[in-house]
C-alpha cells in the first residue's frame, strides 16, 4: 500500500480554514502539555523530597515560654522538659531544637573556610540540638561520632555563640571538601571561630524548601546547643515505633505537668511528619493537581475537537468517497487516506508546538527562574499528541471507509 | 429580531446534541479553568491600600556593601543604628518603625492555660499611616512614643479572648509579665498581601493579636520574633552588641505626600548614607532606595510564581478551546450551508445571516459560560486543594466574578464564531440550490 501525499494535500487546500484550526489546536495543547508535564514532574519530585528523619515515628511540638524567665532559668526548664519527655513509655528519645527538616523557612548561616573570606563557599541550614538530635530524628551517622554531653552549650535569647565541634550532613561535607575526608577538617558559619567536623550524618533536609534553597539543597549543619531562648524552642520526639499516637497524647500531658507557663498552640503546636510533610509540599501538591486536571481535559478536548472536525468533513466528502470506491479504492485505501490526513495536519502542529513549547518554558526560565525543560518532555509530549491525533480520526475515518461506492450515483 | 435568533439558537442546540455538547464543554472547562485561576491571582495581587499606596514609601539603606548586600539591592529591612537615625529624622511627614513581637496572655477569668499573642512594635503614626479601623479608643499620641509607654492596641479577636468583647478602653492587660493600658481596639484589620511587613512574613499571616509602642518594646529590650538577617562574623551575646551588629530587622515607612517631599527624602537618605561613608561606617557609596507601596509588593514578588503559572497555563487553555470552538461552529454552521441558500434566495441579506449565526454562537457561549460558573464555584470552593489555605480563603466567588465569568464565556464565543458566521453569510445560495 503506497500512501499519497500530494493528493491529500492538495485536498487540504481546500479546507483552509479546519486545517489551519486543528494544526493551532494541537500546537498550543503541545506546548502547554509539555509545560504541564514538566511542572509535574517537578513538583512531584519535590513532594517526595527525603528529610533523612524517621518520618513515621517522630514528632515535633512547638513550646512558647509564657514568662520572661533568665536563661538559667529557662535551661533549668528545658532539662526538666526533655528528661519527662525520655522517660515517657511511648517516647523512644526527645530534642531541643531550633527548627526542623521541611519547616518551610528557618535558620541558615553563610559558610566560609577562612574568618577573612567576604564570598561565602555555600550556605547551610543550622540546627541546634544535643547529644540525642541524631538518635531522636533517626538520622544515619556515616562518620565520626556523636556530640558527647559536654561539649552541650547553651545558647541564651538572640546569643551568636559558636561551638568547636559540628556534625555536617554529607551534601555539605562534600560541598566544602570535595576530596572527601570532611572529618577533623573545619570552616567558619558567621562565628569569629571555626567549628572542626566530628561527624557526618547521611541525609538531612534544610528547614525550607522554597526556590532560594534549592542551590544549597541538603547542605545543613547541627551545632551542639541547647537553646535557652527566652521566647521559646522546639521539642522534637520520636516515638517507639508504632507508638505514635500514643506519645503525642503524652507528651503535652507530661510538658503542661512540669509547669503551665508555656504555650503549645491548640491548631500547630503539636505535628507529626504526615502533616509537616502535607503542610510545606502544599503548592506543590497544588500545581501537580491542576496541571494534571488541566492536561487530561485539554487532551479531551483536542481529540474531541479533531473528531468533530474530521467527522465534518467525512460528512462533505461522502459523495467524493463514493467515487473513489467506485474507481476501484479499498475500504483500507479510504482509512488510510483519513489517518495520512491527520498525520500531515498532526505533523504541523507538532512542529509550531515545539517552538511555542520552548518560549512558554523561557518565559517561566527568566521570569519565575524555573529550570529549563529537558527534551524527553517534548519528546512524550509530541509522541502523545501524534498518536492521540490517530485515535481521535479513527472512528471518523472508519466510518468513511464504509461509505458505499453507490453513494458516487446518488443526487448529483 | 434578537429574540426570535435567540430562540432558533436554543433550538439549534439541540440539533446536534453532540456537537454542541462539545462545544459547551469545552467554553465551559476553559472559562472556568481561568476564573478559578483568576481569582486567586486576582486575591493576591490586589493593592492592599488602594488610596494611599502612592504615598507611603519604605526606605533601605545598604548597610552590608557591595560584596555582602543582596546583588546590589540594599537589605529588605534596616539595622538598629539605621532604624534610630530615621527615627530622629523630621523629613517625612508621618513616619513609623516596625517589627514583628512575640508575647503571652497570662489565665485569668475561665481561661486555664496562658494565650500566645503576637503582634508589632510600631510608632504612633502607624495607624493613620495605614488607616487601621477602631473598634474603641484609638492609637496612642507622639507624646507616648516619647513617653515611652506602655500603651498597646489590641484586636478584636483578642479583646473578645480577654475582655470577653467589651469596650477595655482604659483597662489594663499583662502582656509577657509586663502591665499595659489598653488605648484602643481594632476593627477587624489585615489587610492582604500584608505591605508593611515582607520582610517576617509572605503577605498573608493570620491578623496581628497586638500593637505596641515602638520605644517601650526598645526599652524593654524586645527581640524581634520575626525575621532577622546578618552578614559577617557574628558575636553578639547580649541587646547593646546586637543592636550595634549588621543584622537587619527593622522595617521603617514614611508617608511622602507630593513629588517635591519624595525628591527631598531621597537625597536625606542619600546624604544620611554618605555622613556614614565619611564616618568611617560603611566603606561604600551611599546605596538607598525609596520604594512605595506597590514597587514594594512587585520587589518582593509578592505574588506566588504558582499564582502566576497557572494563570497562564489557564488562559492558555482558555485558547485552545476557543480555536477548538471555532472549528466546531465552522461544522456545525457548514452544515446548514443548505438551509442557509435557502434562506438567502428567498430574500435575506448576508448581515441577517451573519446576525442570526452570531446570536446561536452567543446562546452556545451563555449554555457554556452558566457550565462554566457552575464548574467555578466548584473549583472556588475546592481550591484549598491547589493552594496553601491562607491563600486559598482569599479566592472567593463574588458578583463581579459570577458577571466576568459569563461576560466572558459570551464574548469569546462570539469572537470565535466572527470567521464561522461569515463563512456562512458568504454561502453561495445559487450553488447550495443546484446540489440537495
Amino acid at each position: 500500500m503506497t500512501i499519497q501525499i500530494k493528493p491529500v494535500l492538495t485536498a487540504l487546500r481546500r479546507h483552509k480554514a479546519g486545517t489551519v484550526l486543528i494544526t493551532l489546536q494541537i500546537a498550543l495543547t503541545l506546548a502547554i502539555v509539555c509545560n504541564a508535564l514538566f511542572i509535574i514532574h517537578a513538583r512531584l519530585a519535590n513532594l517526595g523530597e527525603a528529610s533523612g528523619v524517621d518520618e513515621s515515628s517522630v514528632f515535633v511540638i512547638r513550646n512558647q515560654w509564657a514568662a520572661e524567665w533568665p536563661t538559667a532559668q529557662v535551661d533549668a526548664q528545658v532539662q526538666a522538659d526533655l528528661l519527662a519527655l525520655r522517660q515517657l513509655p511511648a517516647v523512644r528519645d526527645a530534642t531541643p531544637a531550633n527548627g526542623y527538616p521541611l519547616q518551610g523557612g528557618g535558620w541558615d548561616n553563610f559558610v566560609t573556610l577562612t574568618p577573612e573570606q567576604t564570598q561565602p563557599v555555600t550556605d547551610s541550614a543550622v540546627y541546634l540540638g544535643d547529644e540525642h538530635f541524631i538518635d531522636t530524628l533517626g538520622l544515619k551517622l556515616v562518620a565520626g561520632r556523636n556530640f558527647r554531653p559536654d561539649e552541650v552549650m547553651v545558647m541564651g535569647t538572640q546569643q551568636a555563640i559558636t561551638p568547636s565541634t559540628v556534625i555536617v550532613s554529607q551534601a555539605l561535607a562534600d560541598r566544602l571538601f570535595p576530596d572527601g575526608n570532611a572529618l577533623g577538617k573545619s570552616f567558619y558559619a558567621m562565628g569569629a571561630t571555626p567549628s572542626t567536623i566530628i561527624g557526618v550524618v547521611d541525609t538531612l533536609h534544610r528547614q525550607g524548601v522554597s526556590q532560594w534553597n534549592k542551590a544549597f539543597t541538603g547542605q545543613s549543619l547541627i551545632w551542639p546547643i541547647r537553646s535557652a531562648d527566652s521566647r521559646g524552642l522546639y521539642y522534637i520526639v520520636r516515638a517507639k515505633p508504632g507508638q505514635l499516637a500514643a506519645a503525642m497524647r503524652e507528651a503535652p500531658k507530661a510538658l503542661y505537668a512540669q509547669s503551665r507557663l508555656r504555650i503549645i498552640d491548640a491548631k500547630d503546636g503539636l505535628q507529626d511528619y504526615a502533616t509537616i510533610r502535607h503542610k510545606v509540599f502544599d503548592s506543590d501538591r497544588g500545581m501537580a493537581i491542576l496541571m494534571g486536571i488541566i492536561c487530561a481535559v485539554l487532551l479531551a478536548i483536542t481529540a474531541a475537537g479533531i473528531v468533530g472536525l474530521t467527522s465534518f468533513w467525512v460528512g462533505q466528502r461522502r459523495k467524493q468517497i463514493g467515487v473513489r470506491r467506485a474507481l476501484g479504492a479499498r475500504q483500507r485505501d479510504i482509512l488510510a487516506y483519513f489517518l495520512t490526513e491527520n498525520f500531515l495536519i498532526s505533523a504541523a502542529g507538532v512542529a509550531l508546538g515545539v517552538v511555542l513549547a520552548y518560549a512558554f518554558n523561557l518565559w517561566t526560565v527568566t521570569r519565575f527562574a524555573l529550570d529549563h525543560m529537558s527534551l524527553a518532555y517534548v519528546g512524550v509530549g509530541v509522541i502523545v499528541l501524534l498518536l492521540l491525533g490517530q485515535g481521535a480520526v479513527l472512528a471518523p475515518a472508519l466510518r468513511a471507509s464504509r461509505v458505499s461506492p453507490v453513494e458516487a450515483t446518488r443526487s448529483v | 429580531m434578537f429574540a426570535y435568533y435567540f430562540q432558533l439558537g436554543l433550538r439549534s442546540l439541540r440539533r446536534n446534541p453532540a456537537l454542541t455538547l462539545l462545544m459547551v464543554m469545552a467554553i465551559g472547562f476553559g472559562v472556568a479553568a481561568s476564573m478559578i485561576t483568576y481569582s486567586v491571582f486576582r486575591a493576591v495581587s490586589g493593592n492592599p491600600i488602594p488610596d494611599k499606596s502612592a504615598q507611603l514609601f519604605i526606605p533601605q539603606i545598604d548597610g552590608w556593601g557591595p560584596q555582602q548586600n543582596l546583588k546590589g539591592e540594599p537589605a529588605e529591612a534596616v539595622s538598629y543604628i539605621d532604624a534610630m537615625a530615621l527615627l530622629r529624622a523630621h523629613e517625612a511627614k508621618r513616619k513609623t518603625m516596625l517589627y514583628q513581637v512575640l508575647m503571652s496572655v497570662m489565665p485569668g477569668g475561665n481561661r486555664e492555660l496562658p494565650i500566645s499573642v503576637s503582634g508589632y512594635a510600631v510608632g504612633s503614626d502607624f495607624f493613620a499611616m495605614f488607616e487601621v479601623p477602631f473598634r474603641y479608643g484609638s492609637g496612642w499620641g507622639l507624646q507616648d512614643d516619647e513617653a515611652r509607654a506602655a500603651d498597646v492596641v489590641i484586636s478584636s479577636e483578642l479583646n473578645q479572648k480577654v475582655f470577653a468583647g467589651a469596650n477595655s478602653v482604659g483597662r489594663t492587660i499583662n502582656l509577657g509579665g509586663h502591665d499595659y493600658r489598653v488605648v484602643g481596639v481594632t476593627n477587624h484589620w489585615n489587610p492582604r498581601p500584608r505591605f508593611y511587613d515582607l520582610f517576617s512574613t509572605d503577605g498573608f499571616a493570620d491578623e496581628p493579636d497586638i500593637y505596641m509602642p515602638f520605644t517601650r518594646a526598645m526599652d524593654l529590650k524586645m527581640y524581634p520574633s520575626g525575621r532577622n538577617s546578618c552578614r559577617g562574623q557574628l558575636k553578639f551575646t547580649n541587646w547593646e552588641d546586637y543592636t550595634q551588629s549588621n543584622c537587619v530587622w527593622i522595617t521603617p515607612w514614611v508617608e511622602l505626600d507630593t513629588p517635591a517631599e519624595v525628591a527631598s527624602y531621597r537625597s536625606f537618605l542619600t546624604h544620611y548614607a554618605a555622613d556614614q561613608q565619611h564616618a568611617g561606617r560603611f566603606g561604600w557609596a551611599p546605596n538607598v532606595r525609596l520604594r512605595d507601596v506597590a514597587q514594594w509588593l512587585d520587589h518582593e514578588h509578592v505574588v506566588p510564581p504558582e499564582s502566576r503559572i497557572s494563570l497562564a497555563v489557564a488562559l492558555g487553555f482558555f485558547v485552545i478551546c476557543l480555536v477548538n470552538t471555532i472549528g466546531l461552529l465552522l461544522a456545525k454552521f457548514m452544515r446548514r450551508a443548505g438551509e442557509i441558500g435557502v434562506r438567502r434566495a428567498l430574500g435575506a441579506t448576508r448581515r441577517e445571516i451573519y446576525t442570526q449565526y452570531l446570536i446561536e454562537a452567543a446562546t452556545v457561549g451563555l449554555v457554556g459560560g452558566v457550565l462554566g460558573l457552575l464548574l467555578t464555584a466548584l473549583g472556588v470552593s475546592g481550591v484549598g486543594v491547589l493552594f496553601p489555605p491562607q491563600i486559598a480563603q482569599l479566592a472567593q466567588l463574588d458578583v463581579s466574578l459570577v458577571g466576568l465569568t459569563l461576560l466572558v464565556a459570551i464574548v469569546a464565543t462570539v469572537l470565535a464564531a466572527f470567521y464561522p458566521a461569515w463563512r456562512a453569510a458568504h454561502v453561495q445560495p445559487a450553488w447550495q440550490l443546484k446540489s440537495s
